[in-house]
């Protein structure tokens, strides 16, 4: 196989690929593609391992995540349908020679505080996508193209918000 | 026989179990192809260097809307039995700022997470376990926060209702509005370039 990576598909390629996979998951099981809800699931299914399910479940936060109990991840629609997406990134990335153990990060940032920042990015991402119930994947996509109100809310503030903010994020990416 | 086939009967509850890392592959192929795995990659596009975030987000969201509108027409997809997320209003767009923030920072969001983890970013592997903390942190609070999570809810709503055209109209204005957003960003891309 080729060793040096190639190059990235042309972004409407792989959008188009990307948008027959959600039709076809609506077609096939009735629903779009999702993200975040596959966390909410851990999470639920942790707490039951740690404190119980019987006290986890009394959280209203987590009681619908569980159903099953602590494997419920297992009968989650999204935890298997994510895990798949784990694995359809590796194989991509396999077959193109850009599988790489490596820190990606802006020209000016030192790898440490990159992965500061990444984990606080994800914070503030894990919470907003609990109170907007869903994230670019279960929102944006897969609610935008059923033409859901709330999903393009979603859309607009989320990319509000980001290029107003950006200015002030340029040392990490610039 | 109508889509969708869980709702026809015609896959089963744990055929639909078994269909979701199928579907999941799909997914995270083509997020990977599209170079959306790289975190440098996805932020560029709110500095207007690259915007393949806008290319692949809007070039599937055109694929998928379009697609389901007319096998729904063409009365191959029974649309209202496809599950739509739920609308309510103040805390999605309180919800969509704070994720936005994150994703300016992160350079990433959850699915492309995962992408990234399982391509060998380390980056990514610290945005998956600051999305953890984040869900834990809200699950934590949540009795705080139930109040606002379930205000201004306005179950089923969706655009026709809201501007008060038909779906064909309604697609047809996001199609057009998105394609011009496509011709913007390559003359963007061209003259960063």
């Amino acid at each position: 196989m080729n060793r040096s990576p190639k190059p990235y598909s042309d972004p409407y390629v792989a959008g188009v690929g990307l948008g027959a996979v959600l039709l076809g998951s609506y077609v096939l099981v009735g629903r779009g593609l999702g993200a975040s809800g596959a966390f909410s699931s851990v999470v639920a299914a942790g707490a039951a391992l740690t404190m119980g399910t019987e006290r986890a479940s009394s959280s209203a936060a987590m009681s619908p995540y569980l159903t099953h109990g602590f494997t419920s991840p297992l009968h989650d629609w999204l935890v298997l349908e994510l895990l798949g997406a784990a694995v359809g990134g590796f194989l991509s990335a396999y077959f193109a020679g850009r599988l790489k153990v490596r820190m990606e990060r802006g020209a000016h940032i030192t790898s440490r505080s990159r992965l500061v920042w990444a984990v606080f990015g994800g914070v503030l991402m894990g919470f907003g996508a609990k109170l907007a119930r869903g994230c670019t994947s279960g929102q944006a996509l897969t609610g935008g193209a059923l033409l859901s109100v709330g999903s393009w809310i979603f859309i607009a503030t989320c990319f509000a918000a980001a290029y107003l903010l950006s200015p002030f994020a340029k040392r990490l990416w610039l | 026989m109508i889509a969708p086939f869980t709702s026809s009967g015609s896959i089963s509850e744990t055929g639909a179990l078994i269909a979701a890392p199928l579907i999941g592959v799909g997914f995270g192929w083509f997020l990977e192809r599209g170079g959306l795995g790289n975190a440098p990659k996805l932020a560029a596009q709110f500095y207007l260097t690259d915007l393949r975030v806008f290319k692949v987000m809007f070039s599937a969201l055109l694929t998928a809307m379009i697609g389901a509108f007319w096998l729904d027409r063409l009365g191959l997809l029974d649309l209202s039995l496809v599950s739509l997320p739920d609308t309510f209003l103040v805390p999605q767009a309180v919800g969509g700022v704070l994720f936005g923030a994150g994703f300016l920072i992160a350079g990433l969001c959850p699915g492309t997470t995962c992408v990234a983890a399982a391509t060998g970013r380390v980056d990514g592997l610290g945005v998956l376990g600051g999305l953890f903390a984040g869900v834990i942190f809200f699950d934590l609070n949540y009795g705080r926060l139930e109040h606002f999570y379930l205000s201004t809810p306005r179950e089923g709503f969706t655009l026709p209702h809201l501007i008060g055209a038909s779906e064909g109209v309604t697609v047809a204005i996001i199609t057009v509005v998105a394609l011009a957003g496509f011709v913007l960003a390559e003359r963007i891309e061209r003259s960063r370039a």
